[in-house]
């Protein structure tokens, strides 16, 4: 009951302070809709060839942005999980016994995933200048620390047995992470990249707005140029590529789980 | 020393020649994929134009930017960053419960067990799939072309793509419940109606309620950018000050959003094990 009474009275200030306005709302409804119609394109049955090819004019173009966006995501991607790969084992209880050093790194990679990567590249373009470089560094730093916490809980979580072996026999510390730890992880580690890369593909195609490539540059002209037929196909295009991106990457996953069990 | 481990080297090699053996195909395979992964992050670079040299300059400017940041100081706008902060937690807040609000029917219809009609399913999974491709910047840019500039357009935004998520993830804890006492209510006489409010509703809520937390906490930090593009928050701001190179005011902004980030983070982890602690039955 109490909570509900602090839900509620949270929501009227929320209401107040957010300037939430029913009235601009239901007369902006219309809007809302009348906005999805006029995005889409006329096709007509008779000359829906003609049509099409209107409506996608610059498909090579917007393919070749598409191209940069999903390139952004993987080499971004790519880096941050080689990042991450690195911090991990810094950060994990059971393999670092070091206090200072695990605290630094835990520190260093809650600082990386906390600050949006768009703040990131913002910085970066006004660093490195347009282009589709600041973009994989503001992902790659996000990534290092989104995956850098998940890595390390699954460091954490493997069997210790195959450790103390190895250092019962002398080993280092770099070889003991080899063949100790790295084998019972790697299955899961892949699993959790490719997923990040899913998140990724999505957040690249909105780094554009800030100049840091790819399609989403185009995007935030033609919808602020109201060029609306264009604003239609970009985001089809985009939904069609993230669809086919996440159906790729759970099938993936799903062989890399099985694989994991199957050698268990 | 090493002659002793020579032979029992050769001696295991010839009992065991399995373990030895080199799995020449597995090993190509893998040389294959790494070769792939690494030409193509190669190629990648290439097309961006990267230049070490390039590189270097940026990362000499990024220095410099990193140096006249401190010390963080908000020059004389604080309280305009905390009222924006306060717009920024308004819009997470009402964005998340709003899409948790409009979510609970929709998942219900993308729930197998609840509507067993396939073609409702696939279609509504379909459609929650879509608003979910879409990021919440995309959102907030055409819902200021519905409700203007502000936050409320930022509210909306957050709405829009978090009843995506939710619809999914809702649906999915919905399938993972058990079925037994539904039918335990059904068998008494009760409406299927009956059978979700007190046979489903029962088990999913402190599983709904604890994603909920979750995504308000993610919410926080969208609702920290999502000014960028003039949908209300402190984003506006933050963009403002780093286009005009005030980077002190920059490394506050950024100091503000990470501590309030960490409370949320905090005040929800607190929730969540009342909640969890409370029911005791999440799994």
């Amino acid at each position: 009951m109490l909570g509900l009474a602090l839900v509620l009275i949270f929501s009227m200030l929320s209401a107040w302070i957010g300037e939430v306005d029913p009235a601009k709302f239901w007369n902006g409804l219309p809007r809302f809709a009348s906005y999805f119609h006029d995005i889409l394109p006329q096709l007509r049955l008779e000359s829906l060839g003609a049509d099409l090819e209107e409506w996608f004019w610059n498909l090579d173009g917007w393919l070749a942005l598409l191209l940069d966006t999903l390139l952004v995501a993987y080499v971004g991607t790519l880096f941050g999980a080689i990042a991450a790969f690195v911090l991990c084992f810094l950060a994990s209880a059971n393999v670092t016994r070091s206090a200072t050093l695990r605290f630094a790194s835990r520190r260093l990679l809650e600082f990386c995933r906390t600050v949006p990567e768009i703040v990131f590249a913002l910085m970066f373009v006004y660093a490195f200048g347009f282009g589709a470089m600041p973009g994989v560094l503001a992902i790659a730093i996000h990534t290092a620390g989104a995956l850098g916490k998940q890595f390390s809980e699954v460091v954490e979580n493997v069997n210790m047995h195959p450790v103390e072996g190895l250092t019962a026999t002398g080993a280092t510390y770099v070889e003991t992470i080899r063949f100790g730890v790295v084998p019972q992880i790697l299955s899961n580690f892949m699993s959790y990249s490719l997923l990040r890369f899913e998140i990724n593909v999505r957040g690249a195609t909105v780094l554009g707005f800030v100049g840091a490539g790819g399609i989403g540059k185009e995007l935030i002209s033609s919808i602020r140029q109201f060029y609306y037929a264009d604003v239609s196909a970009i985001l089809l295009i985009i939904i069609a590529t993230v669809f086919l991106i996440d159906w790729l990457t759970e099938r993936l996953r799903h062989r890399l789980l099985s694989l994991d069990g199957a050698e268990q | 020393m090493t002659r002793r481990i020579d032979v029992d080297r050769a001696r295991l090699k010839d009992r065991y020649p399995e373990t030895f053996r080199t799995p020449v195909l597995a090993r190509t395979v893998y040389l294959a994929i790494v070769t792939a992964g690494a030409g193509l992050a190669i190629y990648a670079l290439w097309r961006f134009g990267f230049s070490p040299g390039k590189f270097l300059d940026g990362l000499g400017k990024l220095g410099t930017v990193i140096a006249l940041m401190v010390p963080p100081d908000p020059g004389s706008q604080l309280w305009k960053y905390v009222a924006a902060l306060g717009e920024t937690l308004s819009i997470a807040f009402l964005g998340t419960l709003g899409a948790a609000i409009l979510a609970l029917p929709a998942s219900m219809l993308a729930a197998k067990n609840v509507v067993a009609n396939r073609i409702v399913h696939f279609a509504s999974r379909r459609f929650l799939d879509s608003i979910r491709g879409i990021d919440t910047l995309i959102w907030a840019l055409i819902w200021i072309n519905v409700v203007g500039l502000g936050p409320f357009a930022g509210i909306l935004a957050i709405m829009t793509s978090d009843f995506g998520s939710f619809g999914k993830l809702f649906s999915e804890a919905i399938e993972a419940s058990d079925r037994k006492p539904v039918d335990g209510v059904t068998s008494a006489g009760g409406s299927d109606l009956h059978g979700f409010r007190f046979g489903v509703l029962p088990q999913v809520l402190p599983i709904l309620l604890s994603q909920v937390l979750y995504y308000f906490e993610s919410n926080t930090r969208s609702a920290t950018i999502i000014g960028i593009v003039g949908a209300g928050g402190i984003g506006l701001y933050l963009a403002n000050e780093i286009a005009q190179a005030e980077w002190q005011s920059v490394a506050f902004l950024i100091l503000m959003i990470l501590a309030t980030v960490a409370l949320i983070d905090w005040i929800s982890a607190k929730i969540r094990f009342a909640v969890i602690g409370r029911r005791g039955v999440v799994a």
